[in-house]
């Protein structure tokens, strides 16, 4: 099967290449070019980029079915533009055995949309005692290790659990929370969380977790990648130790780089996520650590919750937002706002999340897979429930106008998105 | 900036959920009814008919003796009728939520819900989801807001020192739990009293506190200095349990109101408490039963000014 793309803007952030051209994919790859295509793709007008990459999206499948299904979800994916997903491992059960990730995987291969990278719990049950079995979960596919947002409060698991996943070279991913000064707390513990009458968490929460992590893994040359940064002093600590040569990654949640506590008006329980959304001020240093490479990737933190787990009040709202489907817009909001160009905003979803995930997707070099994404940077999607394809109609943006609409989604040379006009 | 969901297209009061926000002409002209309705309650027929034929729903899910009573009482005295629900016992411990509890109940026709919830914000959710006749009146949700006792202390505040323009006024104890603290704090901003000071250490003030314009002492002598009002907070006994203090007696010490401390403040302080009391831990005896106390006329102003919010929500 030969496609051709024809006139499209190619945006290849990985090589640094914005220009008008034609794109072929051969075999599941991108290729030199051919002469005679089987199909054409007459893409005058859009952008074609690399199929995003999202590091930190939720299916809710094994065991959440009632919020969202794996079919459900990985529709909103290719519906987004996301070609390749890592989901968290906090299923019911969490996926803590091989058997449990081989299912999922199996299930999500069937389903031919986006490709699903499983991350394996740190530790049994995500209960912060044991360790799972990590070689054999890297073995059926599981790409790093984490615990989600469930914490570690022993230090010496933690400490040994990075020892052992140092040992085997495996990636670990954690959030950097205390978890007693997070205890009971549901807002950034600051003026809004104080009107409100809501229990705060403090920023030093993160701030004294983060320098338990960078410390073990200074100690123990642990692979870290630090999910979801949510405060000023933890890209501050980030951007130290990557200057002291620290092999560390960050990431952090889109909807950090445009909102903050301000936005809970009044009692918004879409507004309810984890971590808390700080200040003003903590959201501008995340919106300039992530231009600046501090912090590596953005992710949609992907969170289908139903109706019965927002229509509560707020503290006793369930965390967490939809945002497969808003990735993009909401990234090409960011670079806006940064006056940013496209192929340094896109970026941030394609080749520095390929880089944090450890995977070859990410670009549109010859012979790389061919995912791709071709996409209108100036139509606007109106976000609501009916056009949601994601089982999880929650987000801070109901009701928003923004641009960024993707038209087809590629994966491994097949479109599995959108129409294609034939050229 | 969401529109303030208590009031209507013409800024009238359709809800009363917090006294954050609300214009100081809808403050006043609530005190002002209030004092139109304090004469009925000392009249021999206790009793006016602006709300007959509309039900009040008092929907508790959280206990309380108190505030319900009065709510109860000044709903009667507007002729309607009161029905009493204590959901802490009953659906919601049947696993029912509390919109669907609020939703059952509109199809039993009612006007108004005073609501009391131990999660900042429950009112503002239901309010939400009422039908555009009917009115909900928060009660106290979580640490949030306690509106009708933050006016029925600027009530009582503006009865006994007439004006807010000159005063300084303390609030002690654990503000940080406190929506009895939060609520009174902007009804006096917004009314225009020109220093308030919150005093307590600083396990019991919150976070950022400052910025709802108050001053902040930790030291009890240095912050009565000079008040014409001081308003004691209720101390839980669970404080004690989240490391937040030592002990009861050595809160008692340092933060208690004592008479030698009361004597720290102005010649004509008054005193006021919202309720249930602890003698001897956050206020000794002898100043609740002293004659700067206006802790019973606060309960009974407490009447008026719930007739005044429910006559103004339901004829909005």
């Amino acid at each position: 099967m030969r496609l051709t793309i024809k006139g499209a803007r190619i945006i290849d952030p990985a090589s640094g290449r914005d220009a008008k051209g034609d794109l072929h994919i051969a075999d599941g790859r991108i290729s030199e070019a051919f002469a005679k295509a089987d199909r054409t793709i007459d893409a005058k007008g859009l952008v074609a980029a690399p199929g995003f990459i999202d590091i930190a999206a939720r299916l809710r499948e094994p065991g959440l079915e009632y919020k969202a299904t794996l079919a459900s979800e990985m529709q909103a994916a290719i519906a987004g533009g996301v070609t390749s997903l890592a989901c968290p491992p906090d299923t019911d059960p969490p996926l803590d055995e091989p058997g449990l990730v081989d299912m999922l995987r199996r299930r999500a291969k069937a389903l031919e949309h986006a490709r699903v990278y499983p991350i394996g719990a740190l530790t049994v049950k995500l209960e912060g005692e044991r360790l799972t079995e990590m070689a054999q979960l890297a073995e059926t596919g599981c790409v790093a290790f984490s615990q989600a947002n469930a914490p570690i409060a022993d230090t010496q698991v933690l400490w040994r659990a990075l020892q052992y996943a140092a040992t085997f070279g495996f990636p670990v991913w954690l959030r950097a929370e205390d978890t007693w000064l997070a205890k009971g707390g549901v807002a950034h513990d600051g003026e809004i969380a104080t009107r409100l009458g809501l229990q705060g968490i403090p920023s030093f929460a993160e701030t004294i977790a983060l320098m338990t992590l960078l410390e073990l893994a200074r100690a123990t040359r642990a692979r870290l990648h630090v999910c979801r940064l949510s405060t000023a002093g933890a890209v501050e600590m980030m951007r130290a130790a990557k200057r002291e040569g620290l092999p560390v990654t960050c990431d952090v949640g889109i909807h950090h780089l445009h909102l903050c506590d301000n936005d809970l008006g009044y009692f918004d329980s879409n507004c309810r996520l984890e971590p808390p959304l700080r200040s003003q001020r903590d959201r501008d240093a995340l919106s300039a650590g992530l231009q600046d490479g501090t912090i590596d990737c953005v992710c949609s933190d992907h969170t289908p919750v139903d109706d019965d787990g927002k229509h509560v009040p707020f503290a006793e709202a369930e965390p967490g937002a939809t945002g497969l489907e808003l990735l993009l817009p909401l990234t090409l909001k960011w670079g806006e706002a940064r006056k940013l160009p496209l192929v340094k905003s896109l970026a941030k979803i394609t080749s520095d999340a390929a880089r944090v995930l450890g995977v070859g997707s990410g670009k549109l070099a010859v012979g790389a897979p061919a995912d791709v994404v071709l996409f209108d940077p100036a139509a606007s999607v109106r976000i609501s429930a009916e056009t949601l394809k994601s089982q999880g109609k929650n987000t801070p943006f109901l009701g928003y106008e923004l641009a960024g609409r993707v038209r087809t989604t590629i994966v491994a040379g097949n479109v599995v998105y959108g129409q294609m006009s034939e050229a | 900036m969401q529109r303030n969901p208590q009031l209507n297209d013409a800024g009238e009061l359709q809800h009363l959920l917090s006294i954050e926000g609300l214009p100081r002409e809808v403050l006043t002209q609530i005190l002002d009814t209030a004092e139109s309705f304090a004469g009925v309650t000392e009249r021999e027929v206790k009793k006016v008919p602006l709300l007959r034929g509309k039900s009040v729903f008092n929907l508790f899910f959280e206990p309380s003796t108190r505030t319900r009573t009065t709510f109860e009482i000044a709903a009667k005295r507007l002729s309607a009728d009161v029905i009493n629900l204590n959901i802490a016992v009953s659906s919601q411990t049947k696993g029912e939520s509390l919109l669907d509890t609020v939703a059952n109940l509109s199809a039993m026709q009612a006007d108004i819900f005073v609501v009391r919830h131990s999660s900042s914000g429950a009112p503002f959710l239901i309010a939400r989801h009422v039908k555009p006749h009917e009115h909900v009146i928060n009660a106290g949700d979580g640490r949030h807001a306690h509106p009708t006792q933050g006016l029925l202390d600027l009530f009582t505040i503006r009865h006994y020192k007439k004006d807010f323009s000159r005063l300084t006024v303390a609030i002690v104890g654990d503000v940080l739990h406190s929506r009895v603290a939060r609520s009174l704090i902007h009804g006096l901003t917004t009314l225009g009293a020109p220093e308030v000071r919150v005093i307590g250490p600083q396990t019991l003030l919150p976070a950022g506190v400052e910025a709802l314009g108050v001053k902040v002492f930790h030291d009890m002598r240095e912050g009565l200095r000079d008040c014409d009002v001081v308003v004691m907070l209720r101390l839980q006994n669970e404080r004690m349990k989240g490391a937040l203090l030592p002990s009861a007696q050595e809160f008692n010490k340092h933060y208690g109101l004592t008479s030698e401390k009361l004597a720290l403040a102005r010649k004509d302080a008054i005193v006021m408490h919202p309720g249930p009391m602890n003698r001897g831990v956050e206020i000794d005896s002898s100043v609740a039963d002293g004659p700067h106390s206006v802790i019973l006329p606060q309960v009974t102003f407490g009447i008026a000014v719930r007739m005044a919010v429910m006559s103004m929500v339901a004829g909005n």
